[in-house]
């Protein structure tokens, strides 16, 4: 398959909001159960370990027209919790069995109150996880939180998890990500041959697709691009820094390209490269996903910090390994964890001299121009820079 | 009763009644005792008020700075405005919580305490919070600032409406091994839990009396108001002083005036006096307005409305569905105090309290001011509104205004809106009246 036929094949998902290819593999099979989450963070090992779908809801891009959502949530509020409200009213989740709402924000937290009074019926769980990061305190904690989601998943699915289905999870997983660091390596290398909008159009499919397929998706991908022929242009490259949660609309996603930036690195779709490392597959499977969260996950805003030297290191490190030149702050309008993260990140960009830009957007904008011509204005100021050896 | 109704500039001046002028006394010390922190060599942890652990911090002789509270009294004094202007210049977003841009802009003014005086740099971040994840990025820019200690008490969220005991355990083991041992290493003090079970037995008095204040707006007409009047009830016990016996005596006194209001029939006190007819009884949700505070409260008392029972009162401790501290589990009590604050309810329980507070007050309705710069209160209470007005049958009004930032206050159409708020009440009345 050419890499253009794989990418048709994840917008068609991308654009489906009634979410047809998870239907259609629950229909598949008689007692198969669906779980939606929103961003960040879920273990989707223990969900898929169950049997279960699990199925990633981004809210409702810009193809959505919101309607009920607006009675739900005031304007001064970002927009992906509304566009999830419009789905589910619309009845474009009706046949998921379950959601889980990961602790990002405040707005997500009283989402999964919403859904709960909503949709009695449904399984809705705010899944906590530890702002402490020693085993023995939120590992303890969060060991728990991990049992109380299999418990539940079990009582759903009215069968057991064990041990064994989580391992073949973890190893499933853990060869999704080696995956998708791949296809970023890739990028990173020659950012020509993985434009972003097709590297996220893949990860959005991921969100949707079963691993097993989607790892298949990965992989096919990349031996094709590996293949054809692609125009290198003289772009910048940046990293970009704030979409981690109402994502932006695929316009936006190809603009800062078109404008003249690379983006080697990135936090979209964050649930598929939160674990930097493999989870290891012997011994007991929810201490092992418990151990990778606390010790090797990604540093995103919606996480604690413990020490202030390390605030902005991941950022650092993103920028020094893919030989970035700059950043681009990219947050959804009333986004607190991102927008209140931005002028720490931003002063460690300036004590290493790091340019970058920021702005705001919403998961339904219409102009792109202004931000074309501020990434046009970006990247040109960053070639003259690079030019004069200033 | 003894009152002192001073004006200046001609204007009138809240009514005090003795219990004020402690409380006035009160915090003026303890900007006091912070403001001269550098010469006494006292200790300064800054905390925020849902949360606190103001008896632990005791333990080690340190003081209690709640930058929240400091952004408040920027705000009574029209002074946030500014210092938010200045924080956005920084690089601060106009979308997010205005406490924290008025507390990065009164750091670039220098600090100023209420009293003149500079606040000194806290010497320990102790970033106990519930209910809102701003809190912690809040104290992430300040130790960006500031570079001093931080700990961090991490209170998971009562997603499922309940405590479990692995909640309990997790908040007490992070308190032993985290907190107390960093709160020691900064104060050079060792930690000594009888201490902590005499600050928590005291603290528990002054709750019984803070519930019975409260819990005194479910009479006819009722003699306080438990929004407007009731943020100065609560400022002690959610703030430096719970566990002390200066907030025993206190809630002790305020008991003492409010008995004798009751037994006189009488209306609460507004800035203008006491107010003279109860026409309407409401239930409010949200915090209130603070740059325009006076103005926002005037529009109720003109009206002869009073707010019944109000669940920002709840935000440092929901004390009137029974929770107290126990000197009997320390540590314990402490988790589960921080665990049940409203804010770390989930929108479900929340909605149960309003239901229940408009029932046990036979209040008219609901108000909710649903503030701009705040997702932990504001995000979903349209939805929490239309569960209300469902369970109840009580109509519900909702208004939108900010917490220090003066741009967000419209004085006209707060009044509008509560005005036609106030008519929508009289026919549901009329019609109850007709169906009769
Ligand atoms: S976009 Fe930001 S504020 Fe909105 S739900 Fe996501 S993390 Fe929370
Ligand atoms: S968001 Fe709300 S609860 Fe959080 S700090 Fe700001 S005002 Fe307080």
């Amino acid at each position: 398959m050419s890499s253009a036929e794989i990418i048709r094949r994840c917008e068609a998902l991308y654009e489906d909001l009634d979410f047809t290819a998870a239907r259609e593999w629950k229909a598949a099979e008689p007692g198969r159960k669906v779980i939606g989450f929103m961003p960040i963070y879920v273990p989707r090992e223990i969900i898929h370990a169950a049997g279960m779908l699990p199925l990633g809801i981004f809210g409702g891009g810009d193809q959505l027209e919101v309607i009920h959502g607006d009675a739900y949530y005031q304007s001064y509020i970002c927009r992906i919790p509304r566009s999830t409200i419009e789905l589910a009213i619309t009845k474009r989740l009706d046949f998921v069995d379950g959601m889980l709402f990961p602790s990002i924000c405040d707005v997500i937290r009283n989402l999964s109150g919403i859904f709960k009074m909503m949709f009695p019926e449904m399984y809705v769980r705010y899944f906590d996880v530890p702002q402490n990061y020693r085993d023995e305190i939120g590992g303890a904690y969060y060991v728990e939180e991990l049992h109380e989601l299999k418990r539940g998943l079990e009582a759903l699915g009215g069968r057991e998890i064990t041990d064994e289905a989580l391992r073949r999870s973890i190893a499933l997983y853990n060869e999704n990500r080696r995956l998708v660091r791949e296809l970023y390596d890739l990028r990173a290398a020659e950012p020509w041959r993985v434009p972003t909008y097709e590297a996220y159009l893949l990860l959005r499919a991921g969100m949707v697709l079963p691993v097993e397929e989607h790892s298949e998706m990965l992989r096919a991908y990349m031996a094709a691009v590996r293949e054809e022929e692609r125009p290198m242009r003289d772009n910048v490259r940046i990293v970009l820094n704030g979409s981690f949660c109402e994502q932006p609309p695929l316009g936006l996603i190809k603009s800062i390209e078109m404008a003249g930036c690379y983006v080697v690195d990135d936090d979209y779709i964050l649930v598929t490269r939160w674990l930097r490392e493999d989870v290891p597959v012997e011994g007991d499977p929810i201490e092992n996903l418990a151990r990778a969260f606390l010790h090797h996950s990604v540093d995103t805003a919606a996480k604690y910090t413990e020490r202030e030297e390390d605030k902005g290191r991941y950022l650092l490190e993103q920028i020094r390994r893919r030989g970035a030149e700059g950043v681009i702050f990219a947050a959804p309008s009333f986004c607190d964890p991102a927008l209140l993260e931005r002028p720490m990140l931003a002063d460690r960009l300036k004590e290493h001299g790091v340019p970058y830009i920021s702005f705001k957007y919403a998961e339904n904008s219409g102009q792109m121009q202004p931000i074309r011509e501020q990434a046009g204005t970006f990247a040109d100021s960053i070639k003259l820079w690079g030019d004069t050896g200033s | 009763m003894s009152s002192d109704t001073t004006r200046i500039d001609g204007k009138p001046e809240v009514v005090k009644e003795p219990s004020m002028l402690k409380q006035k006394e009160m915090i003026a010390r303890n900007y006091e005792a912070l403001t001269s922190a550098p010469e006494t060599g006292r200790k300064v942890v800054s905390t925020f008020v849902p949360g606190n652990l103001n008896e632990l911090v005791m333990c080690f002789d340190m003081l209690n700075n709640l930058p929240e509270i400091n952004a408040i009294q920027n705000g009574l004094r029209k002074k946030s405005g500014a210092m938010i202007m200045d924080a956005e210049k920084r690089g601060h977003s106009e979308d997010v919580c205005t406490y924290v841009k008025a507390d990065i802009g009164m750091m670039g003014k220098g600090n100023i305490a209420p009293n003149g005086k500079p606040l000194p740099p806290p010497d320990l971040l102790l970033l106990s919070y519930t209910g809102c994840f701003t809190f912690m990025k809040w104290f992430e820019l300040l130790r960006h600032e500031y570079k001093c200690p931080t700990v961090m008490l991490h209170i998971p969220y009562q997603g499922d409406g309940r405590i479990t005991p692995e909640m309990v355990k997790y908040v007490v083991k992070q308190l032993r091994e985290e907190v107390i041992p960093a709160m020691e290493k900064v104060s050079g003090v060792k930690f000594d839990i009888d201490r902590l079970r005499e600050y928590l037995r005291e603290s528990a008095k002054a709750e019984d009396n803070l519930v019975w204040v409260l819990e005194s707006a479910k009479n006819r007409p009722s003699p306080i108001d438990a929004y407007f009047g009731g943020v100065y009830y609560i400022g002690p016990i959610f703030t430096a002083f719970r566990g002390t016996k200066d907030a025993t005596e206190y809630y002790e006194m305020l008991r003492g005036e409010i008995e004798e209001r009751l037994r006189k029939g009488q209306h609460p006190i507004t800035p203008e006096g006491e107010m003279e007819e109860e026409r309407y009884r409401l239930v409010v949700e949200g915090p209130p307005n603070w740059t325009n505070f006076r103005e926002f409260w005037k529009i109720f008392y003109e009206e002869g409305a009073v707010v019944v029972a109000s669940t920002y009162t709840k935000v440092g401790g929901v004390y009137d569905l029974g929770f107290r501290h126990d000197p009997d589990k320390p540590l314990e009590s402490l988790a589960e105090y921080c665990l049940g604050c409203y804010t770390n309810r989930n929108l479900p329980q929340r909605v149960d309290m309003l239901v229940q507070y408009i029932e046990e007050y036979q209040a008219d309705g609901l108000l909710i001011n649903s503030i701009k710069s705040c997702n932990s209160f504001s995000a979903g209470q349209l939805m929490m509104m239309r569960e209300v007005e469902k369970r109840t049958g009580k109509p519900a009004a909702f208004i939108e205004t900010d917490l220090v930032d003066p741009r967000y206050f419209s004085y006209a159409n707060v009044k509008n809106r509560l005005e036609s708020y106030f008519q929508m009440i009289d026919q549901k009345r009329r019609a109850a009246g007709a169906a009769a």
